[in-house]
């Protein structure tokens, strides 16, 4: 047996939240625990049928009682409610800005993990210290959930919809990656690491396009090689002309189709009159599901792309329109 | 050491002798019959998920998945999930000491719909056949929750055939459910008022709700995995435009409401258990009573605390985990009533009892661990990990098998006639609260760890705990092997109990033991409070060796 395991690491600015929180619940329940045990034992003792302790003034109910047992748990309850809830709110909600952003796709049994800059590795995921990572994550086939224990993050990654989660990893190191959503044959081996490295270092890593990879796994795993790297939005733009969507997206908004300029993060009317966001997973479904989403204004004319693209290459269309940041104030670009 | 009303070799008419065909039994509609027809058919399928169970424990002594492929891993734990709470925690006392002791403790001589509740358990071994055919045939490897679109379009295992085997077992606890809540509220003895009612009745009250209410939507939905599995309709498969969350929500709003079918009955027990042997009436007895049916009620509306990592709303996750924390206010409340029984009382050690102070051990555990989970930043961390595992089985195990066993112990004189042997069963219980501890408190560590649920292997730093695990699972299994002995050697050895062995308040003890088919010579006429203990206080010292000759106050 290789050595004992008894705290994990703990290796985000969240996991050390989480802990506190943790140790805190721990404090009760052991408490609890500890005077209910204590409580049954010294009755039992002492109330042991044949004991000479005096049994007087046995009480049948009592109100003050019941109201007392019933406030302190409810008070317990929401003091860790709200607790919780504001650090959930925070991990599942927008990152900062400066959060670098990783593409994550599950497939039966493997992680797919793409950098910005087109690094892709596979069941290893390479970040610095100190910078707060935001991951979107889709699956290409079942449920799966992506899970760092020492960063106590963990986020399903489903089919059909990307899902996201941020953390700031703090402490260099090798953590264990895990598949936590159960997924078939080989759901205990759909599993991998993630290196924390020093900022410095990881600017090493990245510049060697992901060679120099520290204590990396022979088999299976690391950047794949021969891969062109060039980066995902590229990929992105390559695909977008290939393709053939300028067509009718140009860069103002034009009579075949609404401009992507700027669409990422607005709000966008429709044409029942809702109004959404421009998030990632609203881009997604509006290419391969057009018809779901209606821009106002436009003919429901776009043809759908479902089957044509992998989640691999919509997730390069995602990140091409994402970065159209601001809208062109020079005319209309033709196609 | 009991006044028994039968002297040896003289044959009193009772619900056993009352027939020895296998048609007989077979063709019944006695409640008390079907009550055994069910306890030996749960306790089969017990020992089949027992035996999945050692081999899961077996496989995890290793981080190597080396004594089976992951398929039939898969498989295993799979198994071990669908027998154990579909075949054996959901029937278990309902249909087994519910079915005895529901009639018996309202005064009636039977159930309101005696050929429904037969019906009920020709359906169950329908549906416990047909998951054992597809068990023996291929097997599923979905878990017991069945998450599409791995079970509806990726699994290639007996899918199908194990949701219809689901789906009728479903059926037969609806069946049940409707005889109790009707029997409870027509059939009740005269003077029997609601809130003369034992505790057991309430429980049982509450349970039948939750399973009439809930249970159509499990079968439904699961139904519609079988569905979409067959003929390839999108409902839950995105690539076919359905929704997989979907799934959760309607499978979690029957499976959350389900563990509560599979705790308050056991709640149920512990209380008649604790004042029978406290000598006092059950502390706060309004209080248990409608915690049970706050319990039911808010149950209902907590499901999506098993989705917290799904991408649900952050707001809806906050509705559900403030509700989570409110569900968990009635459970303490009954935790600190029980503990409150003992307090003067006269307490008497028997197995039953040493079953209850266990209970309230472990059921305080794994409540509080629930808050863990509750707990929204918390549950993002432990969610799918062994400790879940570890939570749900203090709960499951500590709580339901628990009370099942101090409930089996304490009517077994009832049932059989016979005195179960009382030695060896402090022993049983005492090996069974040993092993339950040693082998899941250190899955809690496990969880925080971080190691996923269901896998077959896993990192080596983590094989100590798990090989403590195993040898508690092994320790468990002795524990409950030793009942099944003594049990069976008590029906032809065990000391004659006579009507009421524990002096015990209660309708079903008014009455002979084993009773008469009828139940009553004559339709009971209640006059008193429930667990009048104060009125019964020296009369009845019977099964004692030491009588309470304590000083009173
Ligand atoms: C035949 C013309 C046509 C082609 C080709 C086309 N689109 Fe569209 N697209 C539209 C129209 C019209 C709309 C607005 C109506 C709607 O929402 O369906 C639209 C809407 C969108 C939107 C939502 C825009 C918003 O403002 O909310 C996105 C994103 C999008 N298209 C991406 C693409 C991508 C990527 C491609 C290429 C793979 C593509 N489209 C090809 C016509 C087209
Ligand atoms: C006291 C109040 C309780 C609270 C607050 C509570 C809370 C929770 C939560 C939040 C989860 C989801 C954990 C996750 O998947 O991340 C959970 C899981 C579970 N609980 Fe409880 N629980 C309580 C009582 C019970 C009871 C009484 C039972 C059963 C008799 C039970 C059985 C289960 C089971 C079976 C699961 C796991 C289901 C699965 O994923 O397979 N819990 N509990
Ligand atoms: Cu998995
Ligand atoms: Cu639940």
């Amino acid at each position: 047996m290789k050595g004992v395991a008894l705290l994990p690491d703990t290796a985000s600015t969240f996991a050390q939240q989480v802990d506190l929180l943790f140790w805190f619940l721990t404090a009760v329940t052991v408490f609890f625990t500890l005077l209910i045990a204590a409580l049954v034992l010294y009755f039992a003792y002492r109330y042991r049928r044949g004991s000479t302790a005096s049994r007087a003034g046995a009480k049948e109910t009592d109100l003050r009682l019941e109201i007392g047992w019933s406030m302190i748990p409810l008070t317990i309850g929401l003091i860790v409610f709200v607790w919780a809830a504001k650090l959930y709110a925070d991990a599942y909600g927008p990152p900062p800005d400066n959060a670098l952003e990783i593409f994550v796709i599950g497939k039966q049994w493997m992680w797919h993990l793409q950098h910005p800059n087109g690094i892709r590795e596979n069941n290893e995921l390479h970040i610095p210290a100190g910078r707060p990572v935001k991951l979107t994550m889709i699956s290409q086939d079942v449920i799966h959930s992506f899970f760092v224990p020492a960063f106590r993050i963990k986020r399903d990654v489903l089919p059909g919809k990307y899902n996201t989660v941020w953390f700031t990893p703090t402490k260099p190191g090798k953590y264990h990656l895990f598949c936590a959503e159960y997924c078939g044959t080989q759901h205990s081996r759909m599993i991998g690491w993630v290196y924390v490295m020093e900022p410095a270092e990881y600017e090493k890593w990245l510049a060697s396009g992901g060679e120099a990879r520290p204590g990396a796994l022979a088999s299976g795993a690391g950047t794949m090689a021969g891969v062109p790297t060039a980066s995902l939005v590229q990929a992105g733009e390559q695909l977008y002309k290939q393709l053939r969507c300028n067509a009718c997206h140009g860069a103002a908004d034009g009579q075949r189709g609404p401009s992507h300029y700027g669409l990422f993060g607005k709000k966008v009317k429709l044409r029942d009159g809702t109004v959404v966001v421009a998030d990632e997973a609203y881009i997604r479904e509006s290419i391969l599901r057009p018809l779901a989403k209606v821009v106002d204004g436009y003919e429901p004319i776009m043809p759908s792309y479902e089957g044509l693209l992998d989640e691999e290459r919509t997730l390069q269309l995602v990140a091409y329109i994402k970065s159209l940041k601001k809208p062109l104030q020079t005319a209309e670009v033709k196609p | 050491m009991s006044v028994a009303v039968a002297k040896p070799g003289e044959v009193k008419h009772n619900y056993l002798n009352a027939g020895d065909t296998v048609l007989s039994w077979l063709l019944t509609t006695d409640h008390k019959r079907i009550a055994v027809l069910y306890l030996v058919s749960v306790t089969l399928f017990f020992a089949v998920g027992g035996l999945l169970a050692l081999l899961i424990r077996l496989e995890l002594l290793t981080p190597q998945g080396d004594l089976m492929t992951s398929e039939n891993y898969n498989r295993v734990f799979t198994m071990h999930g669908v027998v154990m709470i579909f075949l054996f925690l959901i029937p278990a006392i309902p249909a087994v000491l519910g079915n005895f002791l529901v009639p018996l403790m309202v005064g009636a001589r039977d159930l309101a719909f005696p050929r429904l509740n037969l019906a009920s358990w020709y359906v169950y071994m329908a549906g416990g056949l047909i998951a054992t055919w597809a068990m023996v045939n291929g097997g599923v490897d979905t878990g017991w929750t069945f998450y599409p679109p791995y079970s509806s379009s990726y699994s290639t295992s007996q899918v199908t055939l194990t949701i219809i085997g689901a789906f009728l077992i479903g059926f037969s606890s609806i069946f049940t459910g409707i005889n109790f809540i009707v029997t409870i509220h027509k059939m009740r003895a005269p003077g029997l008022t609601w809130f003369r009612l034992p505790l057991f009745i309430w429980a049982h009250y509450a349970t039948s709700v939750i399973i009439v209410l809930g249970t159509p939507v499990v079968a439904i939905t699961l139904l519609l995995v079988a569905v979409e599995r067959v003929f390839r309709l999108g409902i839950f498969d995105p690539a076919l435009g359905g929704d997989p969350i979907l799934f959760q929500h309607l499978f979690w709003f029957y499976s959350h409401p389900a563990v509560y079918i599979m705790i308050l009955p056991a709640m149920g027990v512990i209380s008649e258990v604790v004042a029978c042997f406290s000598r006092k009436r059950v502390f706060g007895y309004h209080f248990v009573a409608f915690s049970s049916v706050a319990i039911a009620v808010i149950g209902f509306l907590v499901w999506g605390h098993h989705m917290f990592t799904t991408g649900q709303s952050v707001y809806a996750g906050m509705v559900f985990s403030l509700l989570s924390f409110l569900v968990a206010v009635p459970s303490a409340v009954k935790v600190f009533n029980w503990t409150a029984t003992m307090y003067k009382g006269h307490i008497e050690f028997r197995a039953p009892m040493l079953y209850v102070m266990g209970f309230l051990g472990l059921f305080v555990i794994g409540g509080l661990t629930g808050l863990f989970l509750a707990s929204l930043a918390t549950d993002i961390h432990l969610q799918d990990t062994y400790f879940v595992v570890a939570h749900f089985h203090y709960i499951m195990v500590g709580g339901t098998i628990f009370g099942y066993l101090a409930g089996l112990h304490f009517w077994w004189p009832k049932m059989t006639g016979r005195m179960y042997p009382e030695g060896i069963a402090k022993l049983a219980a005492l090996i069974i609260f040993a092993g339950f501890n040693l082998t899941f408190l250190p899955q809690f560590v496990l969880g925080y760890l971080g190691m996923p649920r269901r896998y077959h292997w896993y990192p080596e730093e983590w094989q100590m705990l798990h090989v403590m695990s195993s040898a508690g699972a092994a320790l468990l299994g002795i524990g409950y092997i030793l009942p099944i002995f003594y049990l069976l050697w008590s029906l032809r050895n065990g000391a004659i109990a006579g009507p009421n062995p524990w002096g015990a308040t209660g309708l079903e003890w008014k009455t002979d033991s084993p009773p008469i088919t009828h139940n009553f010579e004559e339709t009971p006429i209640v006059t008193e409070e429930p667990y009048a203990y104060e009125n019964h206080h020296h009369q009845e010292e019977v099964a004692s060796g030491t009588g309470a000759s304590a000083a009173e106050g």
